[in-house]
Formats: structure tokens, C-alpha cells, sequence
């Protein structure tokens, strides 16, 4: 099965209710006990998982993430230590790996692909890469049977939003709004954004960016959703609980129940 | 000047490696400045500011004393005597005019040494414009006089507390900003780098420096300068001081970047001298420090405005087409330098410059005429070179 079919897959068996596609920093705070948060991730429900490789500078991320990102590197994530988690957790689901375009030039992107592929993973997101930079990898994840998966934002004009919409694969990562990755208090107009996207694309559109309360989340799947990304909520909790794993499993389940 | 598009890459380097949010406000960037750089009137009104308002054109000083040092002659190109202090003001000011012809009343910068920052504050008291400045913790620290200065000039200063807390940082917060409130704020970025079309945009804005320099000379000597010579952080003085040259094949192109405690130590700011495998910082793909899975490295340099791991991808290129060369000098030669310029001409150079300086100094080379770009004045680095000569 491509990676695409997998994704696919994951979205058909949720039978007509969103996706929860919950994100965590590969290697956060370390390897162990991100493995541990990846299972309490696919234990409290997730569908798909969506999973980070630590950057130095991630000018698509906000605090959160950020530092989550710098204490990963500091305990000593790489690639390889990431792929590693991904090679776990893809026993369990489909594994969605974003990481920036830096390190994919770093390792030489057929041989980043290739890499990723033998550990399992099903999709890539590059929040640097927009369509005009996208070619060449886009072109390796293909011929690698990975999504190579696009990202729509509400400040796209319809001209990109066809264009974007018509390229991905697996599913539209749709960015709810203008800004970084973080923790947002209101609901913003989420259905507008959807509506918008839909009009452009047959994929499958999930929305992130901002999502961190089930209220949130229960509403983005009312607004016609087809999946619903929860990052920084979860990170944070990763790196102020005592118990990770534990605390990271119950928010899911939480997440998870809202979008029964 | 006709053109429809703005390079978006330099050979292999440039492009536009940013999140998709940002990317129609790159878009309706190069159309503004496509077609204010061809309007009459903006052209008029921006010409205005930076003759009688910022002191253009800068004067081509010919430096007797450090001539005489050199053995050779040498020219100062004053970007040290505009208004501000250093050529940060013709790219500041371009870019204001410009983001209020787009309508957005809400400027964001970064700055490393301040200068930009200053500038950026400026223009915006000029044109009454919001202005919000980034700049890392350890900046704020070493170049206080200019943090005065922005806050007087009614900017707010964000101090950056993310990493080494210098220029890379208050970039990448300075871009956060700008994903987050693109719809009414410009970014007027400080460099000849970032993803396209600002490259070529701040090339153009710049590229007085050169085109003035280029006619001051000939008048004086009735030749072209042998070498143009200018520090590079991300590039923009010295992209401004070779655009006009660099048809003419035979004036030697040299950029001097920052080898902080030495090329050898890992400790410094020059990843076009350096070489190694290119990357992408800050939207574009360029000459830049890294490791081996692409995390970007910490710079290192006594000059805040050299501090800075990447470059601009214009220079990339030059420096691989041949047609430019990058070298770099250390901290100690660059406070040689400054106190050198101080005591042979009595003018203070700002850091940056100094570094440009010492290899015309210094560095045994045939020419006999030497044209460099005295970036900006050293007002802002008194403190702290002064700590750093034990005085
Ligand atoms: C006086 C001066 N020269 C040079 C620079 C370096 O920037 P660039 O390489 O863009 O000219 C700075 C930056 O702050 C500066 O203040």
C-alpha cells in the first residue's frame, strides 16, 4: 500500500467523522519518552499522527514548538532519531513527517526520501516548500509512494488555491489562520476557510493551526472538517506535565470523544 | 528597468522557501515595486528623500592618510555622513514609500546593529507609519545607543531571547510577525537577503551607493577603481557598491565578511569565504553556516550587522560565476582597523567597515586604486570597543 492509500485509508475508516491527526516533536523531550507519547497518541484515538523533526530555526512555528523543537535538538534528536519513532509508531498508523525544507537539502532529497520511506512514513508536509519550490520533492515522494502533501492557507488566492488543492496528495493541509503554529483562544471562521478550500480540491481537508481545546476541535469537524490537527495543546503538555506519555493520552481521548 | 518579473533566483540561489501564507504577499510585493520603479513620481518623491532629507548624494572622499598606509590610493565612498548613520536609510526609505503605496501602515523590521533599525524607525516617523523592530537580547545589549534611539524615533523594540539572541533570531521573529499580520504590515527587510523578490529589491534601493561611487570616481581620477571593496552581513551595502561594476570587467569585485575569532575556529560570520554546501535561512537558498543534518550554526563576530549565518544569494552567485570574491578578517584585525581609520582621518567607521578597511589595509594586493564602502559611522560601537581596548 502507497503511502497515499494508507492515508486514505486512515480517512475511510473514520466512517463520515473527522480525522484527529495529533502532532508531536520527534524526539521531544527525548527518544524514549516520545515513543511513549506517540503510543498514548494512537492508545487515546488518533487517526493519523503527524510528527516534527526538530529545526533549528521553524519560522512556521510558534513558542511552543520552537522551544520543543530546541530542547529535542539539545538532547540530541537527528533524523535518524526521529525516524526511528516514526518507524515505531508506523506499526500503528499512518505517520505524516514535517520537517523543514532545510534538512531535506541537507540529506539530499532522494536520499531524504528514500529514508523516510523505509521508516514507514506514509506523507511529508514542508511548511517552507510552497509550490513553486515543491517540484523536485514532490516528484521523490511519488516515485517513493509518499504523499507529498500540500498546504493551503487563508491568505492563498483562488489562482493558488486550485493549483495547491490539485497537487496534493493524501489530504489539503489547511491552515486555519494567518500566523504561526500556537495555541489560539477563539474559533475563528472556520467554515469559511473550509469552504473556501473545498471549492478548489477533491482532497481530503484537514485543518490545523491554532486548534487546542475539543470545543475547537469539535467545531472545525461541524464545519466540514475531514480531519483536525492538534499541535502546540499537546506539545505543551508534553513538556509541562510530569508524566508525558500519561497526560498526552488523556488529552487525546479528550480530543477524540469531542469528535465522536 | 522594464521588466516583469524580479529575479527570484541568482544562478542556483534565491527562490522563495517560505509557508504558503506569505507567498501572495511576496507577489503583490514585486508587483508594487515593478511598477513603482518605473513611476515617475515615486521615483521623484523617493529621489526627493534621499537628497533633502537624508543627504544624497554621499561624498567620494579620497582618504590621503590611509592611502599613504596602503600604498596605494584610496577612496571612501561616505555612507558614514547620510542621515542615520549608515546606508540602512536607502533601502528603509524605499520600502516605506513603497508599503504605503500598498497601503499597509504597519512596518516590521529586524536589525542587528541597530542601524537598520534606526533607519526603518525613521522613515516611519517620516511617513507616520506603526513601526515594530526586532532585535536579539545580546544586541540590545552591545549597540544600546541605537535601541535610544528607535524607542525617541517612537518604534517599539521587541528584544529577542530565542538562541544566540542576535540577528538570525530577530529575523526569524520578525518573519512570525509578518505570517502572523500580513494583511496590514510590510516588512522591510534589513539585507540583501530573505526570499525573493527582496533581494532585488533592496539590490535596487541600494545600488545608489555603486551608481554614485562609479561617477565620482571618473570624475575624479578619470578611471575606474582597480577593486571595489565592502563588508558583507547579508550583503546589501556591498550588493549596492558592485551593482554598477560589475559590467566592467576589469574592476576587481571583494567582499570582506566577518572571521570573527577566526575561519579555522568555527567562530564567525563567513559562509561565502568559507564554502561548503548551500542551504536555506530566511526564505531563500544561499552561501550559509550549517551542520551536516541542516541545522543552522550560531555566527559569531564582534559587529552585530556581520553577526549572521547566511548571506544574500546575489553574492552567492557572484562568488561562483567568478565574478566576485569573498574574503574575511577577524575581530582583533577589524578593532585595528577602527582605531587605524580613527587616528589616520579622524573618522570613526563603524565596525562593519573597519572590516573592509583592514583587508585594504593590510592585504598586500597590485592595485593602485581602491574604491571602499565606508558603510555607516562607529558612533554606535564606542562602548563597546572601548571595553574591548581595555580603556
Ligand atoms: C554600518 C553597517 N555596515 C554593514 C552592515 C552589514 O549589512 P549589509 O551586509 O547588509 O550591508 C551593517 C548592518 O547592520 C551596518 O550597520
Amino acid at each position: 500500500m502507497s503511502g497515499a492509500e494508507r492515508i486514505a485509508a486512515a480517512f475511510s475508516g473514520c466512517k463520515g467523522r473527522a480525522a484527529l491527526m495529533p502532532y508531536m516533536m520527534g524526539g521531544f523531550p527525548d527518544l524514549e519518552t516520545s515513543l511513549a507519547i506517540g503510543n498514548g497518541y494512537a492508545d487515546g484515538g488518533a487517526d493519523l499522527l503527524e510528527l516534527g523533526v526538530p529545526f533549528s530555526d521553524p519560522l512556521a512555528d510558534g513558542p511552543v514548538i520552537q522551544s520543543a523543537g530546541s530542547a529535542a535538538l539539545a538532547s540530541g534528536a537527528t533524523l535518524d532519531v526521529v525516524l526511528s519513532v516514526a518507524l515505531e509508531l508506523s506499526q500503528r498508523l499512518p505517520v505524516v513527517l514535517m520537517c523543514y525544507s532545510n534538512a531535506i537539502l541537507a540529506r539530499g532529497t532522494e536520499r531524504f526520501v528514500g529514508e523516510i520511506a523505509s521508516a514507514g512514513v506514509s506523507g511529508l508536509i514542508v511548511p517552507d516548500l510552497p509550490l513553486e519550490e515543491a517540484p523536485a520533492t514532490a516528484e521523490s515522494c511519488a516515485a517513493a509512494g509518499i504523499a507529498f502533501i500540500g498546504v493551503a492557507a487563508p491568505t492563498s488566492t483562488d489562482q493558488r488555491l486550485a493549483a495547491i488543492g490539485e497537487a496534493t496528495q493524501g489530504f489539503l493541509y489547511t491552515v486555519a489562520v494567518a500566523g504561526t503554529t500556537g495555541e489560539r483562544g477563539e474559533e475563528s471562521n472556520y467554515s469559511e476557510v473550509i469552504a473556501r478550500v473545498r471549492k478548489h480540491t477533491s482532497a481530503q481537508v484537514a485543518l490545523g493551526f491554532g486548534i487546542s481545546t475539543p470545543q475547537q476541535a469539535s467545531a472545525a469537524a461541524d464545519a466540514g472538517a475531514d480531519g483536525v490537527i492538534i499541535g502546540s495543546r499537546l506539545v505543551r503538555e508534553a513538556s509541562e506535565s510530569s508524566s508525558p506519555a500519561e497526560d498526552c493520552q488523556l488529552l487525546v481521548e479528550q480530543f477524540a470523544q469531542a469528535l465522536r | 528597468m522594464s521588466e516583469t518579473k524580479l529575479e527570484h533566483r541568482f544562478g542556483p540561489y534565491g527562490g522563495q522557501y517560505v509557508p504558503e501564507t506569505l507567498m501572495p504577499a511576496l507577489a503583490e510585493l514585486e508587483a508594487a515595486w515593478l511598477s513603482a520603479r518605473v513611476d515617475d513620481a515615486f521615483q521623484a518623491e523617493l529621489g526627493r528623500l534621499l537628497r533633502d532629507y537624508a543627504g544624497r548624494p554621499t561624498p567620494l572622499y579620497l582618504a590621503e592618510r590611509l592611502s599613504a598606509a596602503a600604498g596605494r590610493t584610496i577612496y571612501l565612498k561616505r555612507e558614514d555622513l547620510i542621515h542615520t548613520g549608515a546606508h540602512k536609510i536607502n533601502n528603509a526609505l524605499g520600502q516605506a514609500l513603497l508599503a504605503v503605496r500598498m497601503g499597509k501602515r504597519r512596518i516590521i523590521a529586524e536589525t542587528g546593529a541597530g542601524q537598520h533599525g534606526v533607519a526603518s524607525a525613521t522613515a516611519c516617523a517620516l511617513l507616520e507609519l506603526e513601526c515594530v523592530v526586532y532585535m536579539g537580547a545580546e544586541d540590545i545589549r552591545r549597540q544600546a545607543p541605537n535601541v535610544q534611539r528607535m524607542e525617541l524615533l517612537g518604534a517599539t523594540v521587541v528584544a529577542v531571547e530565542a538562541g544566540a539572541r542576535t540577528l538570525k533570531e530577530a529575523v526569524s521573529e520578525a518573519i512570525r510577525d509578518w505570517v502572523t499580520n500580513v494583511a496590514d504590515s510590510h516588512y522591510i527587510i534589513g539585507s540583501a537577503v530573505g526570499p525573493a523578490p527582496y533581494p532585488a529589491i533592496v539590490r535596487d534601493l541600494q545600488r545608489c551607493i555603486g551608481d554614485e561611487a562609479r561617477a565620482q570616481i571618473l570624475e575624479r581620477e578619470g578611471r575606474l577603481p582597480q577593486r571595489v571593496i565592502a563588508c558583507v552581513g547579508g550583503g546589501s551595502n556591498a550588493i549596492g557598491a558592485f551593482t554598477a561594476f560589475v559590467g566592467d570587467d576589469e574592476v576587481e569585485l571583494i567582499g570582506v565578511e566577518a572571521a570573527g575569532e577566526g575561519i579555522e575556529s568555527g567562530r564567525h560570520g563567513a559562509p561565502l569565504t568559507a564554502g561548503g554546501r548551500p542551504g536555506v535561512l530566511h526564505g531563500s537558498l544561499s552561501a550559509l553556516l550549517q551542520d551536516d543534518e541542516g541545522q543552522i550554526a550560531e555566527a559569531h563576530s564582534i559587529s552585530a550587522g556581520l553577526d549572521y549565518p547566511g548571506s544574500g544569494p546575489e553574492h552567492a552567485w557572484l562568488r561562483d560565476s567568478g565574478r566576485a570574491t569573498y574574503v574575511a578578517v577577524t575581530d582583533d584585525q577589524a578593532l585595528v582597523a577602527f582605531e587605524q581609520t580613527a587616528q589616520l582621518e579622524g573618522i570613526i567607521p563603524a565596525l562593519e567597515p573597519a572590516h573592509a578597511i583592514h583587508y585594504a589595509l593590510h592585504v598586500p594586493s597590485d592595485s593602485d586604486l581602491d574604491l571602499i564602502c565606508l558603510s555607516g559611522r562607529g558612533d554606535k560601537d564606542l562602548a563597546e570597543v572601548l571595553k574591548l581596548l581595555g580603556r
